[in-house]
């Protein structure tokens, strides 16, 4: 603070310079395009930009707190996008400058826990290394604990992840991504890693309609699109495989457009009657090809209960 | 006797900011950096320990200056060198190697002057710290 006792109070400092210097916006702006529904990690997101950004406001006034910690932890069920919002976040965190290289590690328990002793810290490290200056996503963090096997070299791993996260907080962020139970429990196990991240995101699953969304920019991604019929089929689709009890969100929407691909394909492969394809024909996806699924075989569930089906597994 | 070998030797050692610096250019360039010490200044010993394998897949600088800095806590009193090896085809050689640390006291080289058949002088250079021997050189 005594910097800030040297100079003049009435030093303005420019907010739309910095904006300006730091193109944000517009990548918050592909952000809020490109990714559908995911409120509160928008909210989210938006915040640590802005706070990057007072930030570095602050620090032309010659206010210093020092950086802010931006480890996270993502939690939701698959396909919720947990990944696809890491890289962004890679790229966001490089344009604010608080990461200098703006790369992303994603890694998984293989990568960090070695096969016998003495083989897990320097493949960490490595890890670690690796990722300074970027973003190290951690995907399925709750592997790397291992409560049923005290001599698992997952505790390992984590106590050296601990250690990186205090010593070279300005040089890399850490992100741990999973399911929200499992991820729960690993937090349970390792006190220290919770109150290490600050930031814990909950990714909420997708309503039907965020999901017909993503399907339609999936689409139009691959230079594909629905017929009219087709867009009922995939309404119908979303309702039916929401119901059943792998569902896995985006994911499961995004194999189910590969196998319509697959359908439409064939469709026009035998059609039989041998006239040139139009341009149309090749980038439409009409009910049918939808309709094939197996989805559509059982009788449908209520859609008011759309877990009904998880429910009856377990 | 201040050792000069490597790139940069008649220049001030380097700061760790310079180091870093190199070290990104290394980086931009897509050569792997390796750090190595030894104990032994003679000109002629190019194979140094090396202090770990060299660091490949490497973004930031930061990790290798980790790396320095942890070399230094351990072998202070030992030559550390850096270099950085492009592993281009063709090319497969160093392409940068400079020393990053060196003992305190550097006593330097001694000339020996061998009376060999007729007349015949043949000359070498030996170390005064090689005299000990390794690990009790620079105390």
């Amino acid at each position: 603070m005594t910097t800030a006792m040297g100079r003049p109070d009435e030093m303005q400092p420019d907010l739309g310079a910095v904006l300006t210097a730091a193109p944000v916006e517009d990548l918050l702006a592909t952000l809020e395009a490109e990714l559908v529904g995911l409120a509160p990690v928008k909210t989210r997101i938006r915040e640590i930009a802005s706070l990057l950004l007072v930030e570095r406001l602050r620090r032309e006034v010659g206010l210093s707190s020092g950086p802010p910690s931006l480890h996270m932890s993502f939690t939701g069920n698959p396909g919720t996008g947990k990944t696809t919002v890491a890289l962004r976040m890679a790229a966001i965190l490089h344009r604010l400058g608080y990461v200098r290289k703006g790369h992303l590690v994603a890694v998984t328990r293989d990568d960090l826990v070695g096969q016998f002793v003495g083989h897990t810290a320097p493949r960490t490290k490595e890890i670690v290394k690796r990722a300074m200056g970027g973003v190290l996503f951690i995907d399925e963090a709750y592997a790397l604990s291992r409560p049923e096997n005290e001599r698992d070299y997952g505790q390992e791993a984590v106590e050296i992840l601990l250690t990186a996260m205090e010593e070279h907080r300005d040089d890399l962020v850490v992100i741990l991504a999973g399911y929200s139970d499992r991820m729960d429990q690993f937090f349970r196990m390792n006190p220290g890693m919770r109150s290490r991240i600050a930031h814990h995101l909950e990714f909420p699953d997708y309503s039907p309609d965020e999901l017909g969304a993503i399907a339609r920019l999936m689409l139009t991604a691959m230079q594909y699109r629905l017929s009219t019929d087709g867009e009922a089929a995939l309404a119908a689709y979303i309702v039916r495989r929401r119901a059943q009890p792998d569902f896995a969100n985006a994911r499961s929407i995004r194999n189910a457009l590969d196998r319509a691909r697959l359908r439409q394909a064939n469709r026009l492969v035998t059609r039989g009657d041998g006239a040139p394809l139009s341009r149309d024909a090749l980038m439409t996806i009409e009910g049918v090809d939808l309709r094939a699924s197996r989805v559509f075989d059982s009788p449908a569930l209520d859609p008011a209960s759309p877990r009904q089906g998880e429910e009856a597994l377990r | 006797m201040r050792l000069t070998q490597g790139t940069f030797s008649f220049l001030p050692d380097l700061t760790d900011e310079q180091i870093r610096a190199q070290v990104e250019y290394c980086l931009q360039k897509g050569w792997a950096v390796s750090l190595e010490h030894t104990d032994d200044p003679h000109p002629r010993n190019t194979y140094w320990e090396m202090y770990g394998p060299p660091i490949f897949d490497l973004r930031d600088a930061a990790g290798v200056i980790d790396d320095l800095h942890g070399a230094r806590a351990t072998f202070s009193e030992r030559y550390i060198r850096l270099n950085a090896f492009d592993a281009t085809r063709g090319v497969e050689s160093l392409r940068l190697s400079f020393i990053v640390n060196r003992p305190s006291r550097e006593p330097g080289f001694r000339l020996e002057r061998q009376e060999a058949a007729g007349r015949t002088i043949r000359y070498t250079v030996r170390a005064y710290a090689t005299d000990r021997p390794e690990g009790e050189r620079y105390p």
